[in-house]
């Protein structure tokens, strides 16, 4: 069987260790050289560069995240080991694991680092979709000419790199498809490297829970054991029109999904649909100063990317988290799509006014979708707000001061409530 | 209740109630119709709990008494009901039905208790006067379209009609604007409206007293309070609830400084942009005006889907200008001008212009542009 040595990258026939250096880290398929779609997803990849970057966090439990009230964004394997998940309330985290080292993300380190993996992936393929800072999928199909070495020997070679250049380790997932590449890379964590070739998928979706399909969550999940859906089998014995009716769109996909086809393309250029940010509370609160600073925070992040992205937005999303968990959102439509803190901020403030006090709130968040290019947004100005023109030269000026000398070089007074 | 009716008379009343029934409502009660019979003479009453509509018809009344009905099922029936066919209306109070006789046509309808149907309280007005309808329809005609339907500015929902000084003493106002546009249209006071409060009218309200004014030579009888308004013709009454807001300061809003006159013909300039504007993009309909000594190019350039130029001969006399324009509200406002040339009075391409028809103080049209 075609086997691959991921320590020296070569290639053999068979064998549970490398015939040339001897290592265990050897990943056998039939089809090992003939797939070409892969997921790579870095290994707890946060607080992997926490430890990387702090030598005496190697052994112990690290939590990446933000206060008591937040949530764990990654937890290092140790902590994992101790039964620490990735969105568990921090709390909750400590309980199980009070030694651990609760560390502040470092978002611009991670993105730093991103980019230099990104670099590496560059080498491999053009076809790259990156889904966050450490996970990503390629397409390497037609590179083996290029490279002189099929995609899981290149695959390989980069998850070397990035261990013996970076200091992170990641895991592959290779197969025919995106779907089935996500699921792969999961199965052998950290620093896998699992295979799912054609011959094989059929037998090993069989009695999958359907819950491992990518946006398939807990609601999705309820509303298909209604029906009797649990696993791939169960969807298996439904035809396509009957899922289509049941569950639209989502149905048919499902039909393809259980047959382990997914027909999506690698690509970076999938046009975004909306740009939002939220954020949970220290402490729950009805103070409206508090909400109206946190108000201010979340539409100038929104707006930053908007305006990082070139997009701006004509609906504009407020969502609430009440204290019992309870989820308001509210839209609205504006006339004039915007990328202005200030009009998001606006808009987003006049939805809450209309919400009203509804007791505590635990999470406030703003987005904006119904996304178009910049050059169609802000062209008009409000006849009854005069001074809306100038509060967006003071935008401008400020992102200007921003790009120039950091930014934290000017910030509003409401920033620091 | 046993009533006889003529089917047009019949006809004019209900569809003046179905139209004020919401036709998404989860309280049964207020898809009804009170129908309540009385002397020789019928009424229909519809509400929407925000307005009431109250319609009166001659009738031949059997038996008096009353019940309440589904609106739009009754208009329906009545609708389709041939021309002339004299109408007969029986509650059934053992069976809880009315039936609907015409000619060979049977209905039987399901009805409420009138019980159940709520009754709009009355109030006090602190002014009541009559009004043409005439006046008060070019009031709301020529306003209503620059009514705001953003929700988070509520009190911009509606037509603001208040008193109010102007050059030429007191006048009635009607003012409306969604901050993109501005409608300020004046009538002269009618008698006994000077100490009228300023009320916001809601937009659907604007729309069911539209109904009232076909007639130029009826006098409406118009009650305001600071929380309703009314408006009557003999036959019909319309209460409607008043937004409860207030109404920002307009004045503002309109300019004062504005010098470079542009005087064009309504009709040809609305034309033109209408045509021009065939090729801008579905969402932001940007039209660019450029200005030059009696001159004006219309042009507009979407990438998308390509360009279009028209030239036309205007009276313009200052510097150069270039000023872009939503084209939907351009063709909007030139539509307001039926009598004499539009003039357009302009300051920079940044700030609101002003739109009139002649030297016409009476209705004045503020736009604001937009970056092309």
């Amino acid at each position: 069987m075609p086997s691959l040595c991921r320590d020296c990258l070569i290639p053999f026939n068979a064998g549970r260790r490398c015939p040339s250096c001897g290592s265990p880290l050897v990943v056998s398929d039939p089809e090992l050289f003939d797939l070409s779609i892969a997921h790579m997803d870095c290994d707890a990849f946060y607080a992997s560069v926490e430890k990387r970057d702090n030598p005496e966090l190697a052994d112990k439990p690290v939590i990446i995240g933000g206060g008591k009230r937040g949530v764990v964004s990654t937890a290092c394997y140790v902590a994992r080991i101790r039964g620490v998940k990735s969105a568990m309330p921090m709390f909750k985290a400590l309980d199980l694991c009070p030694d651990a080292v609760v560390v502040k993300p470092r978002m611009s380190v991670y993105a730093e680092v991103s980019r230099e993996i990104r670099a590496m992936m560059d080498d491999l393929t053009p076809a790259i979709e990156p889904l966050s800072l450490d996970e990503a999928f390629l397409d390497l199909s037609g590179t083996q000419k290029l490279h002189g070495a099929p995609p899981a020997v290149m695959l390989a070679g980069l998850v070397k790199r990035m261990k013996d250049e970076l200091g992170l380790t990641g895991s592959i997932g290779l197969s025919h498809n995106k779907f089935l590449a996500k699921v792969a890379s999961d199965l052998d964590k950290p620093r896998g490297f699992s295979v799912i070739s054609r011959q094989e998928t059929a037998g090993f979706l069989e009695n999958k829970p359907v819950r491992l399909i990518w946006g398939i969550g807990p609601a999705a999940q309820t509303s298909l054991e209604k029906v009797g859906i649990r696993t791939f089998s169960d969807l298996l014995r439904w035809d396509q029109t009957a899922l289509s009716e049941r569950f639209g769109s989502m149905g048919y996909r499902l039909w393809h999904l259980a047959r382990g086809q997914d027909k999506r393309r690698v690509s970076n250029n999938e046009p975004m649909k909306s740009i939002s940010n939220e954020t949970t509370f220290f402490e729950d609160t009805n103070n409206p100063d508090i909400l109206d600073g946190h108000l201010w925070r979340m539409a100038e992040k929104v707006a930053d990317r908007a305006k990082a992205k070139g997009l701006a937005g004509r609906v504009v999303t407020l969502k609430l988290k009440r204290a019992n968990h309870a989820v308001l959102t509210r839209r609205v439509s504006l006339r004039d799509a915007t990328q202005m803190a200030d009009t998001l901020y606006r808009t987003a403030r006049a939805l809450f006014d209309q919400v009203g006090d509804q007791g505590l709130y635990r999470l406030l968040g703003c987005g904006l979708s119904d996304l178009c290019p910049e050059d169609e947004a802000d062209k008009s100005g409000d006849l009854l707000d005069p001074n809306a023109a100038k509060r967006s030269e003071a935008e401008r000026a400020t992102d200007a001061i921003r790009k120039r000398f950091g930014s934290d070089a000017i910030i509003k007074g409401r920033t620091l409530r | 209740m046993k009533i006889s009716i003529e089917r047009g008379t019949l006809l004019k009343a209900v569809s003046q109630a179905q139209s004020v029934v919401e036709r998404r409502n989860t309280i049964p009660i207020l898809a009804n119709v009170l129908i309540e019979a009385e002397g020789d003479s019928v009424q229909f009453r519809a509400t929407d709990l925000d307005i009431e509509v109250v319609d009166k018809a001659p009738a031949q009344v059997e038996r008096a008494g009353a019940t309440t009905v589904a609106a739009t099922t009754l208009h329906e029936i009545v609708r389709k009901l041939p021309d002339g066919a004299l109408v007969t209306l029986t509650a059934d109070g053992a069976t809880g039905r009315l039936t609907v006789e015409a000619g060979r046509s049977n209905f039987s309808l399901a009805t409420l208790p009138r019980e159940d149907f709520p009754v709009m309280a009355s109030s006090e007005y602190q002014s009541n006067f009559t009004a043409p309808a005439g006046m008060l329809r070019r009031l709301f005609d020529k306003s209503k379209f620059a009514i705001s339907t953003e929700e988070t500015r509520y009190y911009l929902n509606g037509v603001y009609l208040h008193v109010t000084d102007a050059d030429g003493g007191k006048v009635l106002r009607a003012v409306a604007t969604d901050g993109h546009r501005l409608a300020r249209i004046d009538a002269e006071l009618p008698a006994g409206s000077a100490e009228m409060p300023g009320v916001i009218v809601p937009r659907k309200t604007v729309g069911e007293l539209r109904k009232l004014l076909d007639d130029d030579e009826m006098d409406i009888a118009v009650s305001v309070s600071e929380t309703k308004v009314r408006f009557a013709t003999p036959d019909i009454t319309l209460t409607s609830k008043v937004i409860d807001g207030t109404f920002p300061d307009y004045t503002r809003v309109i300019p004062q400084g504005n010098t470079r006159r542009l005087e064009v013909d309504a009709s040809e300039f609305a034309q033109a942009v209408d045509r021009v504007a065939t090729v801008s993009s579905e969402r932001s309909r940007a039209v660019k005006l450029q200005l030059e000594e009696d001159r004006l190019i219309l042009s507009v350039n979407a990438p998308d889907s390509g360009a279009a130029e028209e030239e036309l001969a205007v009276a313009y006399g200052d510097e150069r200008l270039e000023i872009g324009f939503n084209a939907k509200y351009l063709l909007e406002i030139a539509s307001q001008v039926d009598r004499e040339n539009a003039v357009f009075m302009f300051n920079s391409a940044g700030d609101p212009t002003l739109m009139r028809e002649g030297n016409d103080q009476s209705a004045v049209y503020v736009v604001m542009p937009m970056r092309v």
